[in-house]
């Protein structure tokens, strides 16, 4: 009996009858990956049309990308406002997340709801709205402005993921380490924050992430000096077809692997622990 | 040591009870930071656009902003635009989504981990990169066309950019993880008796895929549904980019009105319509099933 005959599951169909299944699953499959991924060898072309494959190979775009200040000074401004915003969304999802869990009082839940707002209320209503308030307190084109419009973006995520690692988390322990004459802080800070400390790292990538691709908000509160990165490529891409946009693309694609990847490895180390 | 929970019995239960209640208010104050950001940055702000929106030209309360919008035949085209753009979204994300979900399911878990990253993989690219990739490999010189004519498919350049076409194959690109990832999470859990139990009484796979593993996957599709058509109504950045001006959507309304004009009133009566739209599908939907599914499946980690 060969592959095709042999039963796929516990029904009586079988890998033969289910051959399509597989061919739809991974041609979507490669529907997902193989565009993006596409623009990387296209990047190192030496034409202006960016072809596939490249008929004569060159960095020329990436010459172009580095070479210039502007795309330079965005790409510092969306790296910094990117930290700032893991610096400040972490520590505070975090709090929220453990207070709202551990409370457990009914307004926990409205607040929990309030906290996620960001993620329900369309983008361009916070842009416009955060744009009006900014313009009264002259925090246009800051970058405290910038971190702290996207450290409200990033909040919901990062909550989500920080409440879930909690309620999978097992709260006798801390209340054993209290019991033993720990404070609440240090029981929170020994016991608990290392057990959940994979979830916690997911949130603070996650944030780093929504800062980094951050489009819209930025459209409207930053420019300038302060234009970040996603900004610029956003007003270059609606005009024409810039190919060094190529190479930005590929370099943005190595860090958000770089981040996925950690965080993969990160999550993956939390079944070994357990 | 305050224990969490206390025993109603003994002479101080009253006060530890009283201890207990502050202790829980603490603790529920350590949410207060998150909440004062999110007060400042989104209620505050949006609850003064909806303030202005409330005023005409003249700066006199009205209703001016929002009846304008019901007679003009402009802003009537733009919602139903945003309705169509993102109902077709759904639909695609449905028809390709729906396929690859339960192939993921039905295979073993090791590879679909392999699968799962390969759907996780661009949801955590930047959506600009996955537009402007869509827009390298759609144009009128791009791959598909190139490759489409080398094979004979077809002779002149198709229009697959800077219109309808371009716009919903990259939208349909970037919300399908949002579909899939709660899909794949009910299918998961379907408790694969069932379907045993049905194929045992005779059903053929068909029937026993129809009957019994369809409607219990239907929790996770229509979360995913919820999440996709929801994203879609203040899409921006995609439609801007691949639609080429020929399909505006509410939220570039909003922004070249502001952009533009510098028009708060309108832009905000607008993104109030947008809101209000918005948490009404939101609402539906829990109704229909559990607003933590459709909420929690953001975090596809």
């Amino acid at each position: 009996m060969n592959w095709f005959q042999r039963p796929a599951s516990e029904t009586q169909i079988t890998h033969g009858g289910r051959l399509w299944l597989y061919a739809v699953g991974v041609l979507v499959l490669a529907f997902l990956i193989i565009p993006t991924l596409i623009v990387i060898p296209m990047s190192f072309s030496e034409s202006q049309y960016l072809e596939f494959p490249p008929r004569v190979w060159a960095v020329r775009w990436y010459e172009n990308y580095f070479g210039s200040v502007e795309w330079m000074t965005a790409t510092w401004v969306s790296i910094k406002a990117a930290f700032w915003t893991v610096l400040v969304t972490t520590p505070i999802a975090t709090m929220a997340a453990y207070g709202l869990y551990v409370s457990n009082i009914r307004a926990a839940r409205l607040v929990f709801v309030l906290l996620i707002t960001p993620m329900m209320v369309p983008v361009v209503l916070i842009a416009i709205g955060v744009f009006f308030a900014y313009t009264r307190l002259k925090l246009n084109n800051t970058m405290f402005g910038l971190v702290l419009a996207h450290s409200v973006l990033a909040l919901p995520m990062a909550l989500i993921v920080i409440s879930a690692g909690l309620r999978s988390y097992d709260m006798n322990q801390e209340r054993v380490a209290r019991s033993l004459g720990a404070s609440r802080i240090k029981a929170f800070l020994v016991v608990t924050l290392p057990q959940i400390r994979f979830s916690v790292i997911t949130g603070a990538l996650l944030a780093f992430i929504v800062s980094f691709d951050e489009v819209i908000v930025a459209l409207f509160i930053s420019g300038g000096d302060m234009s970040t990165i996603t900004r610029s490529m956003f007003l270059a891409l609606r005009d024409q077809i810039d190919p060094t946009i190529a190479s930005i693309s590929t370099v943005m694609i190595l860090i958000t692997t770089t981040v996925f990847l950690l965080a993969q490895v990160l999550g993956k180390s939390k079944k070994v622990g357990k | 040591m305050k224990p969490q929970s206390v025993s109603s019995v003994g002479v101080n239960a009253k006060a530890l009870r009283k201890d207990e209640q502050r202790e829980r208010l603490l603790l529920f104050g350590l949410s207060f930071p998150a909440l004062l950001i999110v007060l400042l940055v989104i209620v505050v702000p949006v609850g003064w656009l909806f303030w202005l929106s409330l005023f005409n030209d003249a700066g006199a309360l009205s209703t001016y902003n929002y009846s304008r919008m019901l007679e003009s035949k402009s802003y009537l085209r733009i919602f139903k635009t945003t309705f169509n753009v993102s109902f077709l979204t759904t639909l695609i994300c449905v028809l390709i989504g729906y396929p690859l979900a339960y192939f993921l399911s039905q295979i073993s878990r090791r590879w679909a981990a392999l699968g799962l990253i390969a759907v996780l993989l661009p949801f955590w690219t930047s959506l600009l990169v996955r537009t402007y990739a869509w827009l390298v490999v759609l144009q009128r010189k791009g791959l598909v066309n190139q490759w489409g004519i080398e094979l004979g498919w077809w002779e002149t350049p198709l229009r697959l950019v800077h219109n309808l076409n371009g716009t919903l194959i990259g939208m349909a690109h970037i919300m399908l993880p949002f579909l899939v990832l709660p899909l794949y999470g009910s299918m998961r859990s379907i408790d694969f008796d069932y379907i045993k139990a049905a194929a045992n009484l005779g059903a053929n796979p068909t029937k026993a895929f129809w009957y019994v593993f369809f409607p219990l996957s239907l929790p996770g599709l229509l979360a995913g549904m919820t999440v996709v058509f929801v994203l879609c109504l203040g899409f921006f950045v995609t439609p801007a980019v691949l639609g080429g001006g020929k399909v505006i959507m509410v939220s570039m309304k909003i922004e070249t009105l502001i952009d533009l004009f510098f028009n708060f009133g309108t832009a905000s009566a607008l993104g109030v319509v947008l809101l209000v739209l918005t948490l009404g599908v939101l609402f539906i939907a829990h109704k229909l099933v559990s607003l933590d599914k459709v909420l929690g499946s953001g975090d596809g980690v």
